[in-house]
C-alpha cells in the first residue's frame, strides 16, 4: 500500500468519488459557519466593522499561496514520476488558485479603501499578489494554448519551476522595493496575541473551510479532466478502428 | 556488428501508438526501405531513430551521434549562401567537405548564390549535400526524392551507394523505386492495435 | 559553438533590421514620453531611470519570438537536436547572439537617450552598468519563453504573457540601481542582486529552455 496507487485513474476516480460527498459537506460546513460567526462578532475598537472582511482575506490569501506552492509539488511528480493524474491536478488546481488571489486582491481593495483610504497602493504585499495572479494567467494561458496534452503538461510543469523561483524572488525584490503600509502576518506562531481570541476562532474555521472549499474544487475539476482525457482516447480508438 | 539494431519497436504521435513490434537491423553496407500507406507512422519511426522523440516501447541500439536526419524541411538559411549554408552544418557536425558534397549534388555551380533564390528541387538538393558534410554512418532520410528530377534522383541513388560502399548504412522511407540493391520493410502489419495491458503512449491513452 | 553564434549574428545582419530595430524602437518610446508627460526636467528626470528599463524590456521583446521560431520552421532545430552540439550549448549560443544584435545596441544608445530624458550626468555609469548586468538575464529568460512557445502559431502575444512576470526582479533591481546613482546614493546593493539575478539566470535557464525545446521537438 503506498500513496502512488492513487495515481492510477481509475483508483483516483473511485477514491476521490467516495470521499468527495463529505469534502464538500464539511467545506460548506465550515465556511458557512464560519463566516456567519465572524459577522456576529463585535465591531473592533479601531478598525470598526470592516475588520470581519478579514474572514475572506485572510483565508483566500493563504489558500493562493497555498495552491501554488501545490502546483509545484504536482508538477514536480509529474515530472519525476510521470502520473497522469498530478499533471492533471496541477492544471485542475490554477484557475482556482488564480481566483482566490482575485477574491484576496478584491477584498484587500474593498478592506483598504476605509483603512488606508486608498483603493490601491504599491505595497509589497499587495504587488507581490499582483505577481502571483500574473503567474497563475500564464500558466492557464499555456495549459490553453498547446493542443498536445503531453507536451502542455511537460511546458507547464517547466514554467511552473522556474515560475516559482521568480515568483519569489520577485516577492523578495519587491519588498526591496518599497516598504509597505500593509500589517504584517495577522497569524503567526510567536505573536499570537496579536490577534484576539474573538476574532481568532473564526478566522481558523473559515481558513479550514477555505482549505476543503479548495479540495472539494480540486477534485471535482480533476475528475472533470479526467474524464474528458478518458473521452478523447475512447473518440482517437474510434477513429482509427 | 550492426550500425543500428531495433527490436519491438513502438512509438506514438500525438499520444497514440501508430506501429508496433518493429524490429530489423542494419548493418554496415546496407540500406532499408520502409513502405506503408499514409499516417502508418513513417516519420514517428525515423524521428525516433534520429533520437528526437522517446520511444514508447522496444528498444534501439546504435552507437551515439550516429545519425545524420533528413526530413522534409531541409534546415537552410535563405539569407545565406549555398556553401555558407552547407559550411555551417559541416563545422556543426565536425567538418566534411564542402566542395566535395557541392560537386556530389550538381551545386557547385550555384556555390554562391542565397538559397532563397534556388528552385524546391536545388533546395532539396542542397538539404541533401548536407549528408555528405555530416560525415555520420546512418542516414535516416524521410522522403528524400521530394520535388527531385529523374537526373537528380539518380545523382541521390548514386550518393547512397558511395555511402553504403564506404560503410555506412540507410534507412530510407520512399515511395519511389531508388534502384538501390535494400530491403523493403512494409510498415502495414505492424499498426498498433488497442490491447488492455498496453503501455499507455500518452497523455489521453492513459486513461482510457 | 562559435559557428552558430556567427550564422545567427551573419543572418541578423543580411536579413535587416536585426540591429537596428530595437534601438529605433528604443528612440521611439523615449521620444513619445516627454509628449505623454510632459517636456518639464522635473517630470521626467525621476521617471527617466523607469523609462529607460522599460524601453530596454520591450525592445528586448520585440525580437524574442525570432530566437527559435524561424530555426523551428526550417527544420534547422531538428538538425541541431541530432548534431553533436548539445542543446543547452545551442540555446546559450542563440540567447547570446539575441543579447549581441539587441541587448548590446541597446547599451551603447542607452547614455544619449538618457540624456534625452534628463538623467544627471552622475546616473550615466549605473544606468550602463545596471544594463550591462540585466540585460543578458532579460535575453536568457526570452530565450526560455520562446522555447516553451515555440511550436504555437500565435506565441508572440503568449510569450510576453510568460516572459514579463520572470522580468520583474531585473526591472525593480535595475532601476532601483539608477535610481540611487542618481540620488547620490551607495548602488552596491541592487548591483549585487542584480548581479546574482543574472549569474543564476545563465547557469540554470538553459537547462530549462534546452529542456522545453526537446518537449517541442517530439
Amino acid at each position: 500500500m503506498s500513496i502512488w496507487e492513487y495515481a492510477n485513474p481509475v483508483k483516483f476516480m473511485r477514491t476521490s468519488g467516495a470521499i468527495l460527498p463529505w469534502v464538500v459537506a464539511g467545506a460548506a460546513v465550515c465556511t458557512v459557519t464560519g463566516l456567519v460567526w465572524g459577522f456576529l462578532t463585535p465591531d473592533d475598537f479601531r478598525q470598526g466593522s470592516t475588520v470581519k472582511i478579514v474572514f475572506l482575506h485572510v483565508p483566500a490569501a493563504m489558500m493562493a499561496i497555498n495552491i501554488w506552492v501545490m502546483m509545484l509539488v504536482a508538477s514536480l511528480i509529474w515530472l519525476i514520476r510521470r502520473h497522469h493524474v498530478s499533471a492533471l491536478a496541477a492544471k485542475a488546481a490554477a484557475p482556482i488558485g488564480a481566483v482566490m488571489t482575485l477574491i484576496g486582491l478584491i477584498t484587500g481593495a474593498v478592506w483598504g479603501q476605509p483603512m488606508w483610504g486608498t483603493w490601491w497602493e504599491w505595497d509589497p504585499r499587495l504587488t507581490s499578489f499582483l505577481i502571483l495572479f500574473l503567474f497563475y494567467i500564464g500558466y492557464i494561458a499555456l495549459w490553453s494554448a498547446i493542443e498536445d496534452p503531453d507536451s502542455a503538461a511537460d511546458l507547464t510543469a517547466v514554467l511552473c519551476l522556474v515560475g516559482s523561483v521568480f515568483a519569489l524572488l520577485s516577492r523578495y525584490a519587491v519588498f526591496f522595493w518599497n516598504q509597505g503600509l500593509h500589517q504584517g502576518a495577522s497569524l503567526s506562531v510567536q505573536s499570537g496575541e496579536r490577534m484576539s481570541a474573538v476574532y481568532r476562532y473564526p478566522l481558523y474555521l473559515t481558513m479550514l473551510g477555505f482549505g476543503l472549499l479548495f479540495l472539494s474544487l480540486l477534485l471535482i475539476r480533476t475528475r472533470t479532466e479526467i474524464r474528458r482525457r478518458r473521452l478523447a482516447a475512447l473518440q482517437a480508438r474510434e477513429m482509427r478502428a | 556488428m550492426s550500425l543500428l539494431s531495433v527490436q519491438g519497436l513502438c512509438v506514438a504521435r500525438g499520444g497514440l501508438r501508430t506501429v508496433e513490434g518493429v524490429s530489423f537491423t542494419l548493418d554496415a553496407g546496407q540500406a532499408l526501405i520502409l513502405r506503408g500507406p499514409n499516417g502508418i507512422g513513417k516519420t514517428t519511426l525515423l524521428r525516433t531513430v534520429a533520437g528526437l522523440q522517446p520511444p514508447v516501447a522496444g528498444r534501439i541500439k546504435m552507437d551515439d551521434d550516429a545519425v545524420a536526419y533528413a526530413a522534409h524541411a531541409d534546415g537552410l538559411k535563405g539569407a545565406l549562401s549555398v556553401a555558407e549554408n552547407l559550411a555551417f552544418w559541416a563545422q556543426v557536425f565536425g567538418g566534411g567537405d564542402v566542395a566535395g558534397a557541392m560537386a556530389a549534388m550538381g551545386l557547385a555551380s550555384l556555390s554562391d548564390r542565397p538559397a532563397a533564390a534556388l528552385s524546391a528541387g536545388q533546395k532539396r538538393r542542397l538539404g541533401l549535400a548536407r549528408l555528405l558534410v555530416a560525415r555520420r554512418p546512418l542516414w535516416v532520410l524521410d522522403e528524400p526524392t521530394v520535388s527531385l528530377d529523374a537526373a537528380s534522383v539518380g545523382r541521390f541513388a548514386d550518393m547512397v551507394r558511395g555511402h553504403l560502399a564506404q560503410g555506412g548504412a540507410a534507412l530510407i522511407a520512399t515511395h519511389i523505386d531508388l534502384g538501390l540493391d535494400a530491403r523493403v520493410l512494409d510498415l502495414t502489419p505492424f499498426r498498433a492495435k488497442p490491447s488492455p495491458d498496453a503501455q499507455p503512449a500518452g497523455f489521453n491513452e492513459a486513461f482510457a | 559553438m562559435i559557428a552558430l553564434l556567427r550564422r545567427d549574428l551573419t543572418l541578423a545582419v543580411r536579413a535587416g533590421g536585426g540591429f537596428g530595430l530595437g534601438v529605433a524602437f528604443f528612440l521611439i518610446l523615449c521620444a513619445l514620453v516627454p509628449f505623454g508627460v510632459g517636456p518639464d526636467t522635473t517630470a521626467l528626470q525621476p521617471i527617466a531611470p523607469g523609462i529607460l528599463w522599460l524601453g530596454a524590456l520591450l525592445a528586448c521583446l520585440l525580437s524574442l519570438d525570432r530566437i527559435f521560431a524561424l530555426d523551428h520552421e526550417d527544420g534547422s532545430l531538428d538538425l541541431l537536436a541530432t548534431s553533436p552540439l548539445p542543446l543547452e550549448g545551442a540555446v546559450a549560443v542563440k540567447a547570446l547572439a539575441h543579447w549581441i544584435t539587441t541587448g548590446l545596441p541597446l547599451i551603447l544608445a542607452a547614455p544619449l537617450f538618457g540624456i534625452l530624458l534628463h538623467l544627471p550626468g552622475q546616473a550615466i555609469p549605473p544606468l550602463l552598468v545596471s544594463l550591462l548586468l540585466g540585460t543578458p538575464a532579460l535575453s536568457m529568460l526570452g530565450a526560455f519563453g520562446a522555447a516553451i512557445t515555440v511550436g504555437l502559431r500565435r506565441g508572440g502575444l503568449l510569450l510576453s504573457l510568460l516572459v514579463l512576470p520572470l522580468y520583474i526582479p531585473t526591472l525593480i533591481f535595475g532601476t532601483e540601481m539608477i535610481r540611487r546613482g542618481q540620488e547620490g546614493g551607495a548602488t552596491a546593493t541592487p548591483l549585487l542582486f542584480l548581479a546574482g539575478i543574472t549569474a543564476g539566470t545563465l547557469a540554470v535557464i538553459p537547462f530549462a529552455a534546452a529542456a522545453a525545446l526537446r518537449v517541442n521537438l517530439r
